[in-house]
């Protein structure tokens, strides 16, 4: 295996709220190396972002619990104080936000904001800083880079200002790039360019990569291997055609079935996931996705560990159900036929 | 294309112009115009789905506003069951405006935070004077059809997930019984998984209340499940007007081929196996277009041709249409019987440039 960079095991992350304590993460383990790319999927509120960001150290606060280990390089994220978070944030570790319109400040050109993070981490004077940017906005495909560099973010289209944020994620060719859901506010077109961006880049600055997303359609191409997330935990983890060709979980198979897909004939109804994700105050007991499962049984009511049931070593899953009843039970759910309906 | 209410379409389009006037100086001087909205002419059928597609800044949404008259057409007439209505002012919009709604596509930004669900959705009924006491049941009524629970009266908005907002949005849509609805982006902010409970939503709702739909969208494996006939539309103009199934089967215009292609397959070897159509750099700027086909400066099958001519669009058989010079899957028999359409052309295209050959097959969709 490749070089470990990141090492997550049995992560929980809990926020006291006034209404409860909301277990957001709840037990997540995974491994990245470098130049490997990890799909992180789920809907919202099951937690993928905070377990970015708690890699990050972003959720620190006094109302936040944290258990189990994160480990960069070997060293435990969660015990580093902030002066050493400084120095990983941005720069060995770096982020790139959902909403590019937000996540730039609109009152500083594109290059101040990318020499700024330059500056913070390396002994750069301004003119080298700049120099840097200018190179970064043409790597990640800006045209014009050096008249570009000295535009404010309102001059650029929603897709350059997401390009001007991985130019600024890169700017300290960090080990590890955390994307969550780069595409999400983008159109189409510009979300496959930024995938095969992204995609590209990992190869030329050798680093790894997480991909956060909602959309298995969008990763199904650049993960090596694929995390899916649902109220806090993990209920699969596979190598991607792993996932894809022989998914294990009912609510891997609900994602999949209910992407309208263009490769297949039209169908009448779309298959969707009935319901909505439960409260992370008031988990259900037993299997979390048990009352939205349509294949619950009376076993559903104790959670069934992450753990191998299938012959291939590194796919886990959980869920009660054997592998053999599942080929049969998921079929009509893969092939995005409406349950309701039948 | 007959008047009144004879069976014509339900709302048509003709040569529709929006621009947004640039003002400089404190004159307030013209200087430039953003042509949003280009001549676009097409007509929708009661019952019918026209799903309308583009990126973002192609005029989809500019259009889809102009037809609720949202906005007014700075050229060119928009009539709604046979009746001009473009140059029509408040008073007289006001009786019409029940007929058509929007649902928009920012489930949070759409619904005021500080009104009660109840009378967000009532309002519309207020305004067009519904008593009130028969509001709160017809509220609670629209409440069970889109999927929500009546005793979400009394809620705010912040007490909804993203996916139950939009059906607010929708009830809110529904409460004066329309006949058109414009759905803008109705699902591009929602999870997949419900994205399809939404689609399959408005599916059952145009069933039961014989709803037309103009849906706009940037991802066409939305809109295909949804549309009856999709409009692609680029830099405020129409390139290509098909119905659905045909538009998958054979697209004509290269950058509905590159829309296909950029749309994810969830399935790794087939996604690995095709071939992206990775188009270069954004749509250029709607102020001062390109020359000739507005697409060329992206097209990779661009010549001298597409700098200088605007194509016409041709009528391809089977009410496929398309404004290419270099059409991409049509044989050389089809290119022969096709016409030029008069009526869907711009009067700023060359209606004698009927391309003469075809760029050949092209299948941005593979697996089927």
């Amino acid at each position: 295996m490749a070089e470990r960079l990141i090492e997550v095991e049995d992560l929980k992350v809990q926020f006291a709220t006034e209404d409860g304590l909301v277990r957001a993460v709840d037990g997540v383990s995974f491994e990245l190396g470098r130049g490997e790319v990890l799909g992180i999927v789920g809907e919202s509120g099951s937690g993928k972002s905070v377990t970015a960001m708690t890699l990050l150290g972003l959720t620190r606060d006094r109302n936040t619990r944290f258990e189990g280990a994160v480990r960069y390089k070997g060293r435990s994220v969660l015990e580093m104080d902030e002066g050493e978070l400084e120095q990983v944030r941005g720069n060995e570790m770096s982020m790139i936000f959902q909403d590019p319109m937000t996540s730039l400040n609109p009152v500083y050109t594109i290059g101040a904001q990318i020499c700024e993070a330059i500056q913070i981490h390396e002994r750069a004077d301004k003119g080298v800083a700049r120099r840097r940017a200018i190179e970064l906005l043409g790597q990640v495909g800006i045209p014009n880079p050096d008249q570009r560099v000295d535009n404010y973010p309102h001059e650029f289209s929603g897709g350059m200002r997401q390009r001007a944020m991985i130019a600024m994620a890169l700017a300290c060719n960090p080990d590890v790039l955390i994307a969550d859901e780069p595409t999400t506010a983008l159109d189409v077109t510009i979300q496959a360019q930024i995938i095969e961006l992204i995609d590209r880049l990992k190869d030329e600055f050798n680093s790894a990569v997480i991909l956060i997303t909602h959309d298995l359609g969008v990763v199904a191409d650049v993960a090596d291997e694929i995390v899916v997330m649902y109220a806090g935990r993990v209920v699969e983890r596979a190598k991607t055609r792993q996932l894809f060709y022989d998914p294990q979980h009912p609510y891997t198979w609900g994602l999949l079935g209910s992407i309208p897909r263009l490769d297949r004939p039209r169908q009448e109804r779309l298959h969707s996931i009935k319901g909505t994700p439960p409260s992370l105050i008031r988990m259900p007991d037993g299997c979390k996705f048990r009352p939205r499962c349509p294949h619950a049984f009376n076993k559903c009511m104790d959670e069934p560990d992450l753990v191998n049931r299938v012959e291939e070593p590194n796919h886990l899953d959980r869920c009660w159900l054997a592998p053999d009843e599942k080929r049969k039970l998921r079929l009509p759910t893969l092939a995005g036929e409406d349950e309701a309906a039948a | 294309m007959s008047e009144g209410d004879g069976g014509g379409p339900l709302v048509e389009v003709r040569n529709v112009k929006k621009y947004f006037p640039i003002r400089k100086g404190i004159l307030g001087r013209e200087v430039a115009a953003v042509h949003a909205v280009d001549d676009v002419t097409f007509a929708v059928d009661e019952g019918e789905t026209l799903g309308l597609v583009g990126e973002s800044g192609c005029g989809k949404s500019t259009l889809g506003r102009t037809i609720v008259r949202l906005l007014e057409p700075t050229e060119g007439t928009v009539s709604f069951e046979g009746r001009d209505i473009s140059r029509l002012g408040p008073r007289a919009m006001r009786p019409l405006r029940r007929e058509m709604q929007m649902i928009f596509q920012d489930p949070y930004a759409s619904l005021n935070p500080r009104k009660r669900v109840g009378s967000i959705i009532g309002m519309p009924l207020k305004i067009h004077g519904v008593e009130k006491s028969q509001r709160k049941a017809r509220v609670q009524e629209l409440l069970a059809t889109v999927g929500l629970s009546p005793e979400h009266y009394n809620r705010f908005p912040h007490e909804f997930s993203g996916g139950q907002r939009q059906r607010i949005g929708v009830a809110r849509a529904l409460a004066l019984s329309p006949k058109l609805i414009v759905a803008d982006e109705p699902v591009s902010a929602l999870d997949v998984s419900i994205q399809s409970q939404m689609l399959n939503l408005l599916d059952d709702l145009q069933r039961e209340l014989k709803l037309t739909y103009i849906f706009i969208a940037h991802d066409l494996g939305v809109v295909r499940h949804v549309s009856d006939r999709i409009a692609v539309m680029y830099l405020g103009k129409l390139v290509e007007l098909s119905p659905a199934e045909d538009l998958y089967e054979r697209p004509i215009m290269p950058y509905t081929e590159a829309l296909l292609s950029a749309v994810p397959i969830p399935d790794p070897d087939l996604s690995h196996a095709r071939e992206r159509i990775v188009l270069e750099g954004d749509v250029p700027s709607p102020i001062n277009p390109p020359s000739g086909c507005r697409f060329h400066p992206r097209c990779r099958y661009m010549t001298e041709i597409c700098k200088e001519v605007e194509p016409p669009l041709v009528d391809y058989g089977r009410s496929h249409y398309a404004a290419c010079h270099h059409p991409l899957n049509v044989d050389r028999e089809t290119l022969e019987r096709a016409k030029v359409s008069s009526r869907h052309t711009p009067a700023a295209a060359d209606e004698s440039a009927k391309p003469r050959d075809s760029s050949g097959r092209s299948d941005p969709v593979p697996g089927r």
